[in-house]
C-alpha cells in the first residue's frame, strides 16, 4: 500500500500527485492584451466599413459620396441603431428579443392616432417611448417572473404588437399633420450639416456606452449574461436586472418609433419590419456573444453602419434586393467566422 | 458467486495494467491496475478522488488513458470511445443516470441501436417487445415499455439503466454507486440481479461506499487511492474492515494545517441555525458559528452537505426552521438578504457558480460590492481598482494585478478571488464548499492558512469537504454527517480519520 514517496500527493477530489502548475504570463501587460483584443475586432470592422465605402465610391462615384447620400445612409442607420444599442444590453444580459421590430410598429402608429396627434409634439414622443417601455415592461415580466424562455415570450409579443398595430390603423397609413415633428426631418434643423436623427442615434449610442462599460447596472447586465447561477450567489438580483434590461430595450424601440414617424412623416403597422433579424445581426457582427456575458457597444454600431452601407451601394448600383440579403447573409457568416478563429488564437 | 477455485487459472476477462490520465493539473490515475475475471463481482473501493470515476470513464471509453494497457480477454485493445466499449461488452451505469427523460423506456433502452427496417425505419413494436423481456428478467415486469423515463422513480430508472446495458450483447457491466439512491428492498432486487448476471457469467464492477454490501456480494476488492491501486484483488468477505479502511485512508505526505489558537472561540454567536431542515435532503438541523471559529461538515457525497450550506445561504429555500446572522433572523430563501446580513459562499463549482470566467479578477472580486463603489450606479473605477487590489494582495493572490483574466488563474488563486469578494464586501460568516476542490498540493497549504487567519480576524467559517483530513485539521469543531444527519458532533482533536469514515460509512463497526 506504501507507494515511494518521490514526489508530493494528496488525496482529494480529482486527486492525485499534482503537476506543477504554470505560473500565470507576467509580460505584456493583461490589460494592454486585453485592450489589444478589443481594438482588433474593432478596427477589423472599421476596416470592413472603409472597404465598402471605396468599393461605394468606385462603383457609384458621382452618387454614393455625395453628402446628401451619406446624410440619407446616416440617418437610415439611426433608427435601427438605436434599436440595435437596445438590443445589445438584451443579447449581453444572455436574452433575446425578437420583438423589437413590431414594438417599433406599435409604438409608430399608437403615436400617430388622431387623438394622439392632438397633444402635438410631446404627446407623440411621450406616447411612443411610453408604448416601448409599456411592452418593454410586458416582455421583462414575462421573463423574469413569469419564467418564460426569452425566445418565446418576445416571440408573443412580436405577434401580438404587429396585430394590435394592424388593427389600430386598419392597415391604412397614418400621416403626421404636427410640423413641429416633421420639421426635424427637414433639411433646415440639420446642425452642422448632421440630421437631428444622426444626433439622437449618437447620443443613445454614447449614453449606452456609458452605461455599459461605466455603471453597476452596465456590470450588473454582463454579469447576469457571463454567468446568472454565479451572478445570483453574489448577491445580484438577477430577475431584476433581466426585467430592466428588457424595459432598456422597449424604451430603445419607443424612440426609435418617435424617429421613424419624424422621417416618414406618417405611422404604418409595417414599419419596423425584421428590424429584429438587422439588429441581431448588427450586435453579433460587432462581436457580442449571443451565449451572452461579452459584447459592444461600438461594433453594435459599427455593424449598423456596415449593414446600412451594403443596402446603400446596392440600391445605387440598381441590385436587387434578393442579391442584397444574401450578401448580407454571406457577411454574417464570414464576420462570425473571423471572429471565431481570432478569438481562438488570442486565448489561448 | 463466488468463484470456484478451478476457475483461477483461467484468463482474466479484463487486465488493466499501469494506467495512467493526467487532467491538467491533476493526475488523476498515476499506474493503476485492474484485474476483472469472468463472473465475479470486482468491487472497487476508495475516497473520493482516488480516482475511481476517472478509472470507470477509461473503461467506458469516455477518457482515453495517457499509458498503460488494457487487454480484453487477452487481446490488446484501445477503447477509443463509449461505442468501441461496447461493442466489446462494456456497459456502464452511471450514478447520474445518463437518460432521456422526455421519452420512452423502450426508446432509451434501444437508443442508437434501434432495431430498424431498411436502415432507418425504427420497429418500434419490437424494440417494445424485447425491453419488456429485458425488464422482466430484471425482475420488473411491471414496468411499461412505452412509459416516459421522466415518470418513473429513481429505482425504476435506473433498472431501464441496465435494461439498456442488457440490450447489448454485455460481458461486463460497471455500476457506480447503484445502491445509492435505493431503498432496502430495492438494494435486495438489485443484488438478485447482480447474482443472475454473475451466473450467467457477466462480470461486474461494482463501486459503493458501504461495506457491507462489499462483504454480501463481492468476490474482490480493489482498492484506490491518490490515482493508485493500493490493493488488488482482496477477498471481499474475508479482509478485516480496518485493513480496507487503513488501505484507504494511509497517506504519504501530511496534510500541513496552520496551528489552532490557544483560546477556545468565544463571544457572541454569529451565525445560528435552528432547526434547519429540506425534505429529502437534509433533516433539521441546529448549529452555532462564533467569531473566529471554524466548523466542519464531514460527509458523503450526497450526506447533504452542499445542500445545508446553501440553505443556509438562501440559494435554497428551507422547509422548516430558520437562520440567524448575529442574532438577526434572515428572510429565507433569499441569496441577496443572506449577503445583506454578511454570508458569503464560496461554492463547491466554483468555476460555474462563483466565477465570471470573461472577466478580470477585479470585476469578480468587486461584484457583491459595487454600490459601495459607486454613486447613483455610477461606477468610481479608480477606487474598485484599488479596493480589489488590497484584497487582493491581503490574500496573496498571485499575480496580484487584479486586471489579469481570472480564468488565467490557477484554482488555488481562483478562490482566492472568491474569498476576496466576500472579504471586500465585509462578511461575517464565510461558507466554504470543497473550498481545495481542483487546488494543488502547495496552494492547498496556503489556503488553508488563509482561511485560519479570516477566522483568527473575527470571521465564522462553515466548511464542507468531503476530504476527512481536511475537515479534521482545519476545523475546530466536526459535525459528521449521513444521510442528511448530523450523526456525531466533536471538537476535532477528539476524532480520527478512521472514526470519521466508520461513521459515515453505514453499517462497517468501527475497527
Amino acid at each position: 500500500m506504501t507507494s515511494p514517496v518521490s514526489k508530493a500527493e494528496q488525496n482529494g477530489p480529482g486527486a492525485g500527485p499534482v503537476l506543477a502548475e504554470p505560473e500565470a504570463p507576467k509580460a505584456p501587460s493583461p490589460r494592454r492584451i486585453a485592450f489589444a483584443r478589443a481594438d482588433l475586432r474593432t478596427l477589423s470592422l472599421v476596416g470592413v466599413l472603409i472597404a465598402l465605402i471605396i468599393v461605394g465610391g468606385i462603383t457609384k462615384p458621382d452618387n454614393f459620396l455625395e453628402i446628401d447620400n451619406l446624410q440619407l445612409v446616416l440617418t437610415q442607420a439611426s433608427v435601427i441603431g438605436v434599436v440595435t444599442v437596445g438590443m445589445t444590453f438584451v443579447i449581453i444580459s444572455g436574452g433575446i428579443d425578437l420583438s423589437v421590430g413590431a414594438l417599433v410598429a406599435l409604438a409608430s402608429v399608437w403615436a400617430t392616432t388622431v387623438a394622439t396627434q392632438e397633444f402635438g409634439f410631446w404627446g407623440i414622443l411621450f406616447t411612443a417611448v411610453l408604448v416601448g417601455v409599456g411592452c418593454g415592461l410586458v416582455n421583462g415580466v414575462l421573463i423574469s417572473f413569469g419564467g418564460m424562455v426569452p425566445f418565446i415570450a418576445t416571440l408573443a409579443m412580436l405577434a401580438a404588437g404587429r396585430g394590435l398595430a394592424l388593427q389600430i390603423t386598419g392597415g391604412n397609413t397614418q400621416t403626421v399633420t404636427i410640423d413641429s415633428v416633421l420639421e426635424l426631418g427637414y433639411r433646415d434643423a440639420y446642425i452642422l450639416g448632421i440630421p437631428p436623427l444622426v444626433l439622437i442615434f449618437a447620443g443613445v449610442a454614447i449614453i449606452g456606452w456609458l452605461v455599459l462599460n461605466r455603471t453597476t447596472f452596465g456590470r450588473r447586465t454582463v454579469a447576469v449574461g457571463g454567468n446568472d447561477e454565479a451572478a445570483r450567489l453574489a448577491g445580484i438580483d438577477v430577475r431584476r436586472q433581466r426585467l430592466y434590461v428588457y424595459l432598456l430595450s422597449g424604451l430603445c424601440c419607443g424612440i426609435a418609433a418617435f424617429m421613424l414617424i419624424v422621417l416618414s412623416g406618417s405611422g404604418q403597422n409595417t414599419n419596423g419590419n425584421l428590424y429584429e433579424l438587422d439588429a441581431i445581426a448588427a450586435c453579433i457582427i460587432g462581436g457580442t456573444l449571443l451565449s451572452g456575458g461579452r459584447g459592444t457597444i461600438v461594433g453594435a454600431v459599427l455593424g449598423v453602419l456596415i449593414f446600412q452601407t451594403i443596402t446603400n451601394i446596392f440600391i445605387l448600383n440598381n441590385l436587387e434586393s434578393a442579391t442584397q440579403q444574401i450578401a448580407k447573409g454571406a457577411i454574417i457568416v464570414a464576420a462570425v467566422l473571423v471572429q471565431n478563429r481570432t478569438s481562438r488564437n488570442q486565448t489561448t | 458467486m463466488a468463484p470456484e477455485q478451478d476457475r483461477a487459472p483461467q484468463p482474466p476477462l479484463l487486465l488493466m495494467d499501469g494506467i495512467t490520465k493526467s487532467f491538467p493539473g491533476v493526475r488523476a490515475l498515476d499506474g493503476v491496475a485492474l484485474e476483472v475475471l469472468p463472473g465475479e463481482v470486482h468491487c472497487l473501493l476508495g475516497q473520493n478522488g482516488a480516482g475511481k470515476s476517472t478509472l470507470i470513464k477509461v473503461l467506458a471509453g469516455v477518457h482515453q488513458p495517457d499509458g498503460g494497457e488494457i487487454r480484453w480477454q487477452g487481446e490488446q485493445v484501445a477503447l477509443r470511445s463509449p461505442i468501441a466499449a461496447m461493442r466489446l461488452g462494456i456497459a456502464t451505469i452511471y450514478q447520474e443516470l445518463d437518460l432521456v427523460t422526455h421519452v420512452s423506456v423502450a426508446e432509451n433502452v434501444f437508443l442508437g441501436h434501434e432495431p430498424t427496417s431498411a436502415g432507418f425505419v425504427v420497429r418500434a413494436g419490437e424494440a417494445k417487445e424485447a425491453t419488456r423481456k429485458l425488464l422482466k428478467r430484471l425482475g420488473h415486469p411491471e414496468i411499461d415499455p412505452g412509459t416516459l423515463v421522466g415518470n418513473l422513480s429513481a429505482a425504476h430508472q435506473q433498472i431501464v439503466s441496465m435494461a439498456r446495458a442488457l440490450s447489448h450483447d454485455v460481458r461486463l457491466i460497471v455500476m457506480d454507486e447503484p445502491s445509492a439512491a435505493l431503498d432496502p428492498d430495492e438494494v435486495e432486487n438489485l443484488f438478485r440481479i447482480v447474482a443472475d448476471l454473475t451466473a450467467d457469467g457477466v462480470a461486474v464492477v461494482y463501486i459503493s461506499h458501504r461495506l457491507e454490501e462489499i462483504r454480501r456480494i463481492g468476490d474482490r476488492v480493489t482498492v484506490l487511492k491518490d490515482g493508485r491501486a493500493v490493493a488488488v484483488g482482496l477477498p471481499a468477505k474475508t479482509t478485516p474492515t480496518s485493513e480496507v479502511v487503513s488501505l484507504m485512508t494511509g497517506r504519504d505526505v501530511e496534510y500541513i494545517f496552520p496551528e489552532r489558537p490557544t483560546a477556545a472561540a468565544n463571544g457572541k454567536v454569529l451565525l445560528k441555525a435552528e432547526g434547519l431542515s429540506r425534505d429529502g435532503e437534509f433533516a433539521p438541523l441546529d448549529l452555532e458559528i462564533r467569531p473566529g471559529e471554524i466548523v466542519g461538515l464531514a460527509g458523503l457525497v450526497g450526506s447533504g452537505r452542499s445542500e445545508i450550506l446553501e440553505t443556509i445561504f438562501g440559494a435554497r429555500k428551507a422547509s422548516s426552521g430558520r437562520v440567524l446572522v448575529d442574532g438577526e433572523e434572515v428572510r429565507p430563501g433569499s441569496v441577496r438578504a443572506a449577503v445583506r446580513a454578511g454570508l458569503g459562499l464560496a461554492p463547491e463549482e466554483r468555476k460555474h457558480q462563483a466565477l465570471l470566467m470573461l472577466e478580470s479578477v477585479t470585476r469578480n472580486v468587486s461584484v457583491s460590492s459595487m454600490s459601495r463603489y459607486s454613486r447613483g450606479g455610477w461606477l468610481n473605477r479608480g477606487a474598485e481598482f484599488v479596493a480589489a487590489q488590497k484584497a487582493v494582495r491581503e490574500l496573496s493572490l498571485r499575480p496580484d494585478n487584479p486586471d489579469v483574466p481570472v480564468r488565467t488563474l490557477s484554482g488555488g488563486n481562483q478562490q482566492k478571488a472568491v474569498l476576496a469578494r466576500w472579504l471586500l464586501r465585509g462578511c461575517k460568516v464565510l461558507l466554504l464548499d470543497e473550498p481545495t476542490r481542483g487546488v494543488d498540493v502547495g496552494a492547498r497549504a496556503e489556503l488553508y492558512a488563509v482561511i485560519r487567519r479570516l477566522a483568527d480576524e473575527g470571521l465564522g467559517v462553515l466548511l464542507v469537504s468531503s476530504e476527512v483530513p481536511e475537515v479534521l485539521g482545519l476545523a475546530d469543531r466536526v459535525l459528521v454527517l449521513r444521510e442528511g444527519r448530523v450523526v456525531h458532533t466533536a471538537p476535532a482533536q477528539e476524532l480520527d480519520e478512521h472514526r470519521v469514515l466508520d461513521l459515515v460509512m453505514e453499517g462497517s463497526p468501527a475497527t
